[in-house]
């Protein structure tokens, strides 16, 4: 039986239909249109599909989106402000922590959620929040300096901007 | 050609500036397309039914009740797509669908079209099909065994796809002659590419038959040129598009079936099709790491200069052909380097089997033999009580060298390679003398970069490039490259930045695209930079040229002593005679019309002077080197092994972004850790076991290790500004780097992989005390 939910994201009320078995992942990317989302698995294996809501990192692809209503979700586009980067999203751009980019988004919303936490991590830190969150292009040293850089620049009046 | 430096730090403006990637912003937002984020009206979801038969004769296929569900628009089985085709043109035996027979599990059978995702799922359970079940076969053994049921009929009664041989010397006279012999057997597994972004198509026809298709590709050009044989249409009425691509290594070398599908529902239908995979079905049509057995033999002499190779292997290719007789040939031709080796013998066999067929993967047709020969190496140096860095040294090739199989490396810092790695890791400091459980490990390689000749046969340029210029829209570059994520993108438009000296802000990258982008091969053997940057070079020079023609008449100055930098063309000796760069591109346009440039790239044909055998693959205009040292710990009470730290130097000549060429080497290096020790597509039964990212483990950030790069001097002349390939190389001396760690470690040597921690566990307890 479809019902109507209603799904706040990126501060954006939204009302949808949905069947009780759909997945907030195919919701988020189809009926809102919001593709940042990735699908690497469909399984919870890959972090692809991370999304934050009520400011926890959640897989998408394992979340009823029927279970939902009423929350606030963030995804990847929901990070950069009147034009200009979040501190995660223009320290991968500069550090080279970005390769084919699909892993990216989900990886910059656990990052995001693990600063919230952890502000300044250690790379242990790292490795033990994250390891959820599959790359098969970058090695992950990359991804692991620009969290750091991010992390230090939350304190330290933000890391430069980058200009591309 | 800008002259090649003969002093360190030539002077580039652009070039080898480790430089943000613009394509990373949108990345970071996730406002980057990939094909299954587009949509377009109409359109319509494409789903395949998959054998559950690793091997049956397929008696009949009954679409009645599938094509009556409402929402379903078409469906299609083999038989209505029955144009064989392969990446390899000349053999073609794969089609879209199965046609009578299914070869392993999860081989397509039908597809259906429909309105929703659904509906497509419920319709292909309406899909009832009728098998005669055959024997199947997981191992080239069983496959080879008498009386086995040959898996493609044209084989006359065996399953032998191709058996390759080469002899170059005389590799007896060399071994009964070495001081010393080793002989071993190593087997490797079976590894998918794992690439993130499940393939994914989108086809659309318009009105007079014309096919657009958006996929998730490597191989723009021979996806087209197969579109048109499958399809049965021209190729000048298909546009293939490459959105952005979510990796592929390999993986993503061959046409698909989501593809081919794709297309021909789209065409029936009138409506547009998009199928994607799941991530099952990703391993299931994988074109993964072929698993070879190799029988080696290696001869020194009494001072550990190699002798001869001799080389035999059994290649599990799986169910069809694939790129798999170029993989058996690249592996022959691995053995001639880096190594100076006089004598050298190969003989290969590769056979089908019943499972998903084995390709090309980063590093195709090296990463096997080097695991056997580099860990090889290290034995044979302990034995003759020598460091097996200086062995290796010894044996090192250096620029101008040429091997057996008449292969000509151009350029070579290998030696270079190996001393930077040793000095930074402490190797010869370290080996030997750390506590039982700890070890250190080296091991060098090659790849190479590029490939000489085309999977068919053509004389045309393998790349080439447009440059358009225009005060509105800046500097465009062209060119048929296709970016999987490794940044070739960004290669191209440094290239041509620096060449029309302005700043890379400035240059647009158009790639990928058939419709607009002139002729590439596409992304596989390591070839972009050197063949594509080769064509974008030639193109920005015409374009240099046709701009000093102007600027020559205005600043009095002849053209020859003109060059253009930082936004201006300004004569060489007297920097003050200079005029803005777009100036000169206005006054060009008004005077002549549009301002364009074209440049190609063709390889440097090596002849074959009667020593070529086995269709001359393996030749490359340049090959990359690098040297590994890897330092492990192995946990004695639960076997498993643990990387703690990578050391690399690499030869990629000069680096054009060295952002770029990190983060190849890093990902190559946690990729091949995984392939040592707990990657594999195990089969049991009659089919691979572990088909989804949670038993096929890759590995994850906390597997990583602290990982140490160093890009050593280089500059090949010949080059686009020096540069090499990097993508594929660094992945070569990982497994054996890892695995002479843990000889170090340990006292044992594993000849088989991955080294998971029940083999580790086995050996020390069959480990005499000592
Ligand atoms: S898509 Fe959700 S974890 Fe992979
Ligand atoms: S950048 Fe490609 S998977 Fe992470």
């Amino acid at each position: 039986m479809k019902q109507v939910i209603e799904l706040i994201i990126n501060g954006e009320p939204s009302e949808v239909i949905v069947r009780p078995n759909e997945l907030l992942v195919d919701v988020i990317r189809d009926k809102i249109g919001l593709t940042g989302t990735k699908k690497g698995c469909g399984a919870g294996d890959c972090g692809a599909c991370t999304v934050l809501m009520e400011g926890k990192p959640i897989l998408s692809c394992l979340t009823l989106a029927i279970s939902c209503q009423g929350k606030h979700i963030e995804t990847i586009e929901g990070l950069a402000k009147d034009g200009t980067l979040h501190p995660l999203q223009q320290t991968f751009v500069k550090k080279g922590a970005i390769q084919c980019g699909y892993c990216t988004p989900g990886m910059i919303l656990s990052a995001k959620a693990l600063l919230r936490k952890t502000p300044d991590p250690d790379p242990e830190d790292i490795r033990y929040e994250m390891a959820g969150n599959l790359c098969r292009c970058t090695g992950y040293k990359k991804i692991i300096e620009a969290i750091i850089e991010a992390g230090q620049g939350a304190h330290e009046g933000g890391p430069e901007r980058v200009r591309i | 050609m800008k002259e090649a430096p003969n002093v360190s730090g030539f002077d580039f403006s652009v070039i080898g500036k480790g430089l943000p990637r613009k394509d990373a912003w949108e990345k970071a937002t996730g406002a980057a397309q990939y094909t299954d984020d587009l949509k377009l009206p109409r359109m319509l979801v494409g789903k395949i039914k998959r054998s559950p038969h690793a091997h049956a004769r397929i008696l009949s296929i009954d679409t009645k009740k599938a094509k009556a569900l409402p929402g379903v628009k078409a469906v299609l089985v083999g038989s209505e797509a029955p144009n064989l085709y392969g990446i390899m043109p000349q053999t073609p035996t794969e089609s879209a669908l199965s046609i009578d027979k299914v070869r392993f599990v999860g081989e397509g059978v039908a597809a259906v079209a429909a309105v929703d995702e659904d509906t497509a799922s419920e319709a292909l359970e309406l899909i009832n099909v009728e098998y005669e079940p055959l024997p199947a076969y997981l191992t080239p053994e069983e496959a080879l065994e008498d009386g086995a049921v040959p898996i493609h009929e044209d084989k006359k009664g065996n399953n032998i796809i191709y058996e390759g041989k080469q002899s170059f010397g005389d590799v007896d006279q060399a071994l009964s002659r070495s001081a010393y012999v080793l002989e071993k057997n190593f087997y490797t597994q079976c590894v998918n590419h794992a690439f993130m972004e499940p393939h994914s198509a989108l086809a659309r026809f318009d009105e007079g038959e014309r096919l657009t298709l958006w996929s998730s590709s490597q191989i723009p050009h021979y996806l087209h040129r197969t579109l048109s044989l499958v399809l049965g249409i021209p190729m000048q009425r298909i546009r293939v598009i490459l959105p952005t691509i979510g990796g592929g290594f390999g993986g993503k070398g061959e046409v698909a079936s989501n593809e081919l599908c794709a297309a021909f529902l789209a065409r029936r239908t009138g409506r547009p099709v998009k199928i994607t995979f799941e991530r099952e079905e990703v391993f299931f049509t994988n074109k993964g790491r072929h698993p070879m057995r190799m029988h080696i033999k290696v001869g020194v002499d009494e001072n550990g200069i190699l002798q001869a190779i001799d080389f035999d292997t059994l290649m599990d290719g799986g169910a069809y052909l694939g790129w798999g007789v170029v993989v058996m040939f690249y592996c022959a031709a691995m053995l001639h380097l880096p190594y100076k080796v006089p004598n050298v013998r190969f003989h290969g066999m590769r056979v089908y089997t019943n499972k998903p067929t084995c390709g090309a993967m980063r590093g195709l047709g090296g990463v096997q033999p080097r695991f056997a020969l580099e860990t090889m190496l290290d034995e044979i140096a302990l034995k003759l009580d020598m460091s097996p860095y200086e062995l290796k040294r010894k044996n090192a090739v250096e620029s101008g060298h040429t091997t057996a199989l008449n292969n000509y490396v151009r350029h070579s810092e290998y030696k270079k390679c190996l001393d930077n790695v040793v000095k930074r890791s402490g190797y010869l400091e370290k080996r030997g003398k750390l506590p039982f459980g700890k070890g250190i490990g080296l091991a060098g390689a090659h790849y190479s970069s590029g490939t000489s000749y085309t999977l068919y046969l053509a004389y045309k340029p393998h790349s080439s490039a447009l440059i358009r210029v225009d005060t509105e829209s800046g500097v465009s570059v062209y060119c048929g490259a296709a970016d999987i994520g490794q940044g070739s993108d960004m290669v191209m438009g440094m290239i041509a930045a620096e060449t029309l000296g302005v700043p890379y802000s400035d240059v647009q990258v158009y790639s990928g695209d058939t419709g607009i982008t002139p002729f590439d091969l596409g992304t596989f053997s390591s070839r972009v930079t050197v063949a594509c940057g080769h064509a974008v070079e030639e193109a920005a020079l015409e374009i240099n040229k046709k701009l000093f023609g102007v600027a020559a008449v205005s600043l009095g100055v002849q053209g020859e002593q003109l060059t253009s930098q930082n936004g201006k063309i300004l004569s060489q000796f007297e920097q003050k005679k200079s005029m803005d760069f777009w100036e000169a591109v206005g006054k060009y346009i008004s005077a002549s019309g549009p301002l364009t440039a074209t440049g190609h790239y063709t390889p440097p044909r090596r002849s074959a002077s009667g020593k070529v055998q086995g269709g001359n693959i393996g030749h490359a205009p340049t090959y990359g080197f690098t040297a590994q040292v890897a330092e492990v710990e192995v946990d004695i009470e639960t076997g498993e092994v643990r990387v703690m730290k990578v050391t690399e130097s690499g030869d990629c000549g000069q680096a054009i972004n060295p952002i770029s060429v990190e983060g190849q080497v890093e990902g190559s290096i946690v990729m091949g850790m995984g392939q040592a020790l707990f990657e594999e597509m195990v089969a049991e039964g009659d089919r691979v076991i572990n088909p989804n990212l949670h038993e096929y483990r890759i590995p994850t950030i906390a597997d990583m290790p602290e990982i140490d790069t160093e890009i050593v001097e280089s500059y090949d002349p010949e080059s686009p500004y020096g540069a090499k390939e990097c993508g594929e190389g660094p992945i070569q001396p990982v497994i054996p780097a890892i695995l002479n760690a843990i000889y170090d470690a340990i006292g044992v040597r594993f000849n088989e992989l991955p080294v998971t921690p029940e083999k580790v566990l086995a050996a020390l307890h069959e480990r005499p005390a000592s």
